[in-house]
């Protein structure tokens, strides 16, 4: 492999019924941050069919090109034609990076794509950037210079790792979903568009689609909320999440979210699920109530901008990270907040 | 019909982590469970041994105590156990992981492989489908319900907003959520047969077709350059108020920080 060939940084623009992820525009944000360090472009990766009217919007996100593989087989997400559409990019353009989303999907076609054109892949990113690797230089190795230095958090979210892959390109990684921002949207900006026909071949590890069956209703997002009041065990019932539903209709763009212990008791969907097999979140605020604030919670919801624990167990880890701890029965203080929410708002 | 559950002893992570000189996991000095996806998967393997027969075949990689795993596997049902132990193979990412597991099912049959969707301590998600690319099969990942139609498997795909039905020919593997199914407990009597059970061992000389540049830390494309701790947030404010005082000093707070 002659690392020099490979170069550009590239993300994984993905769509899930011709619209583009979120995750798509935060790629290209981060993507842009490395790219001005490596004085290089990005390139976002468009697999789908009919795909061809998203790239202006790839473009004003901030791609100087866009790469658009369209072809019937790529209508719904399936691993196999999309990982044989991915490697044959790979293969052909030769990207020095490739980022991913950490989605269902990205989560699938990454490490498939990756064994497929046999390079590392780093799983659930939460912050990269461009150093030297190894990090302080040791007589005897060479010392790597403008390598992707790719951080995430593992086991259980109690430790932090930083991950390089000196030796193999391109350099791949999965970024979690709501962790990096994406730029303003400026129409002005136009990417290239290039069209690549990777010539996708059927073969005995195309599986069948019988029936694809989306949640019922128009979800909202926990992810776009600005107010999350999210419950735990604590809460003791679906009927009690009422009074937290109550409390983030006093905030604009307010939501209710969950721990994965509510989840486990069907009191909410997993669609509410903050933590590390849930979503990660970060709101302006942040309610944890009835959350004790197990480690793979906390690794979901504590970079939110205000953390406020309501907790009857003063011992409760949560209160670690909240920035207002408030020791006492939720039952008794958040049916009072929202009496004196709604004072202030009619005053 | 033959199938394969690969599981995982992991480190069970409640205790926090402790790590070698060289950045990797210190598993020996940890408390270790059977991962919780790969014992869902281990359950649907069970389960369509009890509806269909099939032979059940546990798999796992690790260090010689990861045998405990096998046993608690065999204790619940399963017919076979194989170990793969050798130093060399020891420190591998996600690719040398997978090449070694996939030369270990080579020396296999199977109709179908499951693995857990992913490990507690990695997190990764990745080995499942990457032993599916080395052995050029077919893979579902993320499943919530599995179902065998004559040469074939039905699954339920989850995503984050819906799930699709796929239908996948056999051989073929699916990487299993714990959401699948609740796990059987061990029988004393599956306990007692499992400690008589001979459990296979191979080291990396039964590994056939693997290249030695695939294995261990020195066949892992990725390289830790440092892991450490998390730094913990700086702690906030604490109180112990009576209700009305409490909400007192939230409305206090919020109006300092322009909320309201």
């Amino acid at each position: 492999m002659n690392l020099e060939e490979y170069k550009g940084v590239y993300i994984y623009a993905q769509q899930v019924d011709n619209q583009l992820s979120p995750i798509a525009f935060e790629l290209i944000g981060k993507a842009r941050e490395l790219a001005a360090a490596l004085e290089t472009e990005v390139t976002a990766v468009l697999l789908g069919t009919g795909v061809e009217s998203l790239t202006d919007e790839l473009g004003a996100y901030g791609a100087d090109k866009v790469i658009v593989v369209d072809d019937p087989k790529l209508e719904v997400y399936r691993t196999e034609p999309y990982a044989q559409a991915m490697a044959a990019v790979i293969n052909t353009y030769k990207p020095e990076i490739m980022l991913v989303g950490a989605t269902a999907i990205g989560r699938d076609l990454g490490p498939t794509v990756s064994a497929r054109v046999k390079t590392g892949l780093t799983a659930d990113c939460t912050s990269l950037e461009i150093g030297d690797f190894p990090l302080v230089a040791r007589p005897g190795k060479e010392q790597k210079h403008n390598q992707l230095l790719m951080t995430r958090p593992a086991f259980g979210g109690n430790t932090i790792a930083t991950i390089a892959c000196p030796d193999n390109r391109p350099q791949m990684a999965t970024v979690r979903p709501g962790v990096m921002q994406k730029l303003p949207k400026d129409t002005e900006r136009k990417a290239e568009v290039i069209h690549f026909n990777p010539e996708l071949k059927d073969n005995n590890r195309v599986v069948e689609i019988l029936d694809v069956v989306k949640a019922v209703g128009n979800v909202e997002n926990i992810m776009d909320a600005k107010v999350l009041v999210s419950g735990g065990r604590g809460v003791g019932s679906a009927e009690n999440f009422k009074q937290l539903e109550e409390l983030a209709g006093c905030f604009k763009g307010g939501m209710v979210s969950c721990s994965r212990a509510v989840v486990e008791n069907g009191w909410l969907p997993m669609d509410y699920q903050v933590g590390q097999t849930g979503k990660t979140v970060r709101p302006q605020i942040y309610f944890a109530i009835g959350i004790s604030g197990a480690i793979q919670h906390v690794a979901g919801m504590e970079e939110s901008d205000l953390i406020i624990a309501i907790n009857k167990d003063e011992d409760a880890p949560i209160f670690e990270v909240a920035d207002y701890g408030l020791v006492g029965d939720w039952k008794k203080i958040v049916p009072q907040l929202i009496t004196a929410m709604k004072e202030k708002q009619n005053a | 019909m033959n199938i394969v559950v690969c599981i995982k002893q992991v480190p069970d992570t409640k205790d926090g982590v402790r790590f070698n000189p060289d950045g990797t996991l210190d598993r020996a000095s940890m408390l270790a469970i059977m991962n919780p996806d790969d014992k869902a998967g281990l359950e649907a393997a069970l389960r369509i041994k009890d509806a269909n027969g099939a032979k059940v075949t546990v798999l796992t990689m690790g260090i010689p105590k990861a045998e405990a795993v096998l046993r608690e596997a065999l204790a619940m049902g399963a017919d076979e156990a194989v170990l793969i132990t050798d130093r060399c193979l020891g420190g591998a990412d996600t690719w040398a992981t997978s090449s070694t597991i996939a030369a270990g099912l080579r020396n296999l049959e199977y109709d179908l492989i499951i693995t857990g969707r992913q490990a507690i301590d990695g997190d990764t998600a990745q080995v499942g489908p990457q032993i599916a690319e080395h052995l050029g099969l077919p893979v579902i990942s993320y499943a919530e319900d599995i179902k065998i139609e004559g040469d074939s498997v039905v699954v339920k795909r989850q995503y984050e907003d819906r799930y699709h039905m796929l239908k996948a020919q056999m051989p073929c593997l699916i990487t299993a959520l714990s959401e699948l199914n609740e796990p059987r407990y061990m029988t004393p009597g599956g306990i007692f047969d499992a400690f008589d059970k001979e459990i296979t061992v191979w080291g990396r000389d039964d590994l056939k077709d693997l290249d030695d540049a695939n294995i261990g830390l020195k066949g892992s494309p990725t390289k830790i350059a440092k892991a450490s701790d998390k730094v913990p947030k700086g702690k906030g404010e604490k109180v112990n108020l009576d209700p009305k005082e409490a909400v007192e000093y939230l409305m206090g707070k919020f109006a300092e920080k322009h909320i309201i």
